[in-house]
């Protein structure tokens, strides 16, 4: 059905497709939509699933981590600091190999108090063993909310998924979306190591230096695995829904010298910049990294590299951008912009083209852009 | 007299220190619950009693969570479990650090929440498996690690916090008294909606009294009547037999205190403040029941 909706109503709606036995969120701005869309949802019966209002963001994930291990398929979201606050669990759920969905509508940290889109909440979070994904307009937002619970309790991968959104630009701007049923696009959920009480076992028993690393190692494995089943899942979604997604999404980057390359709505504002900059006779592109974990491999040689960083690792660099170095040997130049929900225009990212300087880094408001 | 099962879910393998309460306390709540359970154990001696994996100790299903995550976790597997339309009965098995300190926001949102699960409390009175530190369950004047001249501030009144709550059924409980551990369980669990058990767990290693005291720690804890046995089922208090005994003809606290390291050198102002805190409690206790309050 052709509707518009906010990035907010439009994770909520696919997750109402999804129907999760059990959903345990607590409410932070922006993503408050989320969650009270679905408690309305659960209240008049048109979502029958157990709705838990917890007390706190780290009780969401540990209600959700108690609810999956029954072989219940289960959802949450949060934000910002209520992900910070539910680190511990964050990593809980991955090591005990629960596929758990959750959206996260980027926000920056406090203090200050900040209500707006930056992506240091999430990539705080990308050592945890969740795979994460950035998605950039109402539509994605939706069918990337399908994807991750078929890709998620994927017998080969079986490790929980991040939906990210920015705050704000996504979670409140209204665009159109098709919601398509997702069918048998997402098989039953079964999880083969659920409670059996005619089987006991020990779960998270004390796991001593003879076997903790196994455990460490058969997440990466699912990690590894995991490229492969999100490149079938996609394809497979664009056979049977007719929109096509892929873990970077491309644009006009095939034969361009300079590339910008972001996450999240900045990735889409990217691509406006790359229309304005070929017009001016600049042979841009942009690459738009949906899947941030696993990182994906890419082919960047002979093209100058501008990243842009929605965020920082302090006395290190931007995170993408280190990323970036460490898997490409790409020397980019490194653009800080829009933390706290700072604007950042497609002009703006057309004049970090234009001032590129490889190598170097901008923290953009406070450099001179040269 | 009530038959408890012969069957064990603890088997003879666990790695407690001898003398452990909580491992024999836990001996008389699987009995109480049976084969259809899930036990959800946050870090506290539990976490280690079961064993090194691949083995275990426990004969039932045991979720390991975080510290602080408990009762949310609990939360989630008890609806998730009624969703299904699974009998399973969920047992959140926690120390008194898990409960009292970091674990009370969860336990309190899951009461208030009236969610369908037993939370049982045992209680050793310090942070015993990283090696008897305080807690807020520590008595007054009492040694710990992080209390080396004695804790300076009175137990928290737990069962005070969970009772404001209204559950429909909370309980003390003491390991000296098996029957009673089962009995209360088995009525926990009888019970829909949160129920809750805080089973005093006199303990060699923390408390610092020879292991094959235990039991005779429990019996005078009751006696002395610096633990109280009743019950609060629908608001309704019932103080049981050995403690209404106990408290209308008190042993003499020094008989309590004496056998407890933990309590050597304490001052007769701190021995004071004990006492008046367990007055306290009985005559709470006692107008509640009477319904004077």
């Amino acid at each position: 059905m052709l509707t518009i909706a906010t990035g907010n109503k439009a994770v909520a709606a696919a997750v109402k497709e999804l129907r999760p036995a059990v959903i345990a969120a607590y409410p932070i701005t922006p993503q408050t939509e989320i969650v009270e869309q679905i408690a309305a949802w659960v209240a008049a019966g048109e979502l029958d699933s157990s709705y838990i209002p917890v007390e706190s963001e780290h009780s969401a994930m540990a209600a959700c981590i108690g609810a999956s291990v029954t072989g219940a398929r289960t959802f949450t979201a949060t934000s910002s600091q209520g992900l910070a606050y539910m680190h511990e669990m964050v990593n809980w759920a991955a090591g005990a190999r629960l596929p758990i969905v959750m959206a996260n509508v980027n926000r920056a940290l406090a203090p200050g108090w900040n209500i707006w889109a930056e992506h240091t909440d999430a990539f705080q979070e990308r050592d945890t063993g969740w795979l994460q994904v950035y998605v950039g307009t109402v539509q994605e937002a939706y069918d990337t909310v399908v994807m991750a619970y078929r890709i998620a309790e994927h017998e080969e991968v079986l490790l929980p998924v991040m939906v990210n959104l920015d705050g704000f630009l996504l979670s409140h701007s209204t665009q159109s979306l098709e919601t398509d049923s997702p069918g048998d696009f997402v098989p039953p959920f079964r999880l083969p190591h659920a409670i059996d009480v005619a089987h006991p076992a020990g779960y998270g028993t004390l796991t001593g230096p003879d076997d903790y690393f196994r455990f460490r190692w058969d997440i990466e494995r699912s990690m590894r695995n995991s490229s492969r089943v999100i490149r079938e899942t996609e394809q497979d979604f664009s056979r049977r829904f007719g929109r096509t997604y892929a873990p970077v999404e491309e644009y006009r980057a095939d034969d361009a010298d300079v590339v910008v390359i972001a996450v999240g709505t900045l990735g889409k504002e990217a691509e406006v910049a790359v229309d304005l900059l070929r017009r001016e006779g600049i042979r841009a592109g942009s690459l738009r990294i949906r899947w941030f974990r696993p990182f994906p491999d890419l082919d960047l040689s002979g093209r100058e590299l501008v990243v842009i960083d929605r965020d920082y690792s302090f006395g290190f660099s931007g995170i993408l951008a280190g990323s970036l170095r460490a898997r490409t040997r790409a020397d980019p130049y490194s653009v800080i912009a829009g933390l706290g929900g700072q604007e950042v225009t497609y002009d703006d990212i057309a004049g970090f083209v234009r001032g590129r300087e490889p190598g170097r880094e901008l923290w953009f408001g406070v450099d001179r852009n040269v | 007299m009530t038959e408890i099962p012969r069957e064990e879910f603890v088997l003879k393998c666990t790695s407690a220190c001898a003398g452990c309460p909580s491992s024999l306390a836990l001996r008389y709540v699987l009995k109480a619950a049976g084969h259809d359970t899930v036990l959800v154990v946050p870090a506290c001696c539990t976490s280690v009693i079961q064993g090194i994996f691949p083995f275990t100790s426990l004969n039932v299903t045991v979720y390991n969570i975080a510290f602080a995550a408990a009762a949310a976790c609990a939360s989630g597997m008890s609806e998730a479990f009624r969703k299904a339309g699974k009998k399973t009965s969920v047992i959140v098995y926690a120390g008194d650090g898990g409960t009292v300190d970091i674990g009370l926001q969860g336990l309190s949102a899951a009461l208030e929440r009236e969610e369908d699960f037993l939370y049982v409390c045992y209680d050793n009175e310090a942070y015993s498996n990283t090696g008897m530190q305080r807690s807020g369950a520590t008595p007054y004047g009492a040694r710990t690690t992080t209390t080396p001249a004695g804790k300076t501030h009175p137990k928290k009144d737990l069962d005070g916090i969970v009772a404001a709550h209204n559950p429909p059924y909370m309980a003390t409980t003491c390991v000296a008294y098996p029957q009673d551990v089962f009995r209360k369980v088995q009525k926990a669990l009888s019970i829909r909606g949160p129920s809750f058990i805080h089973l005093l767990a006199p303990c060699p290693t923390s408390w610092r009294f020879s292991p094959d005291l235990t039991i005779e720690m429990g019996k005078r804890a009751i006696r002395s009547g610096m633990w109280i046995l009743y019950e609060r089922e629908f608001g309704k208090v019932t103080i049981n037999s050995v403690s209404k005994a106990a408290l209308k003809n008190p042993l003499p606290l020094e008989d309590y205190l004496s056998p407890q390291g933990r309590f050597s050198g304490i001052g007769q102002r701190e021995k004071d403040i004990l006492i008046s805190q367990a007055r306290k409690m009985a005559k709470r206790l006692i107008h509640e029941e009477e319904g004077v309050c």
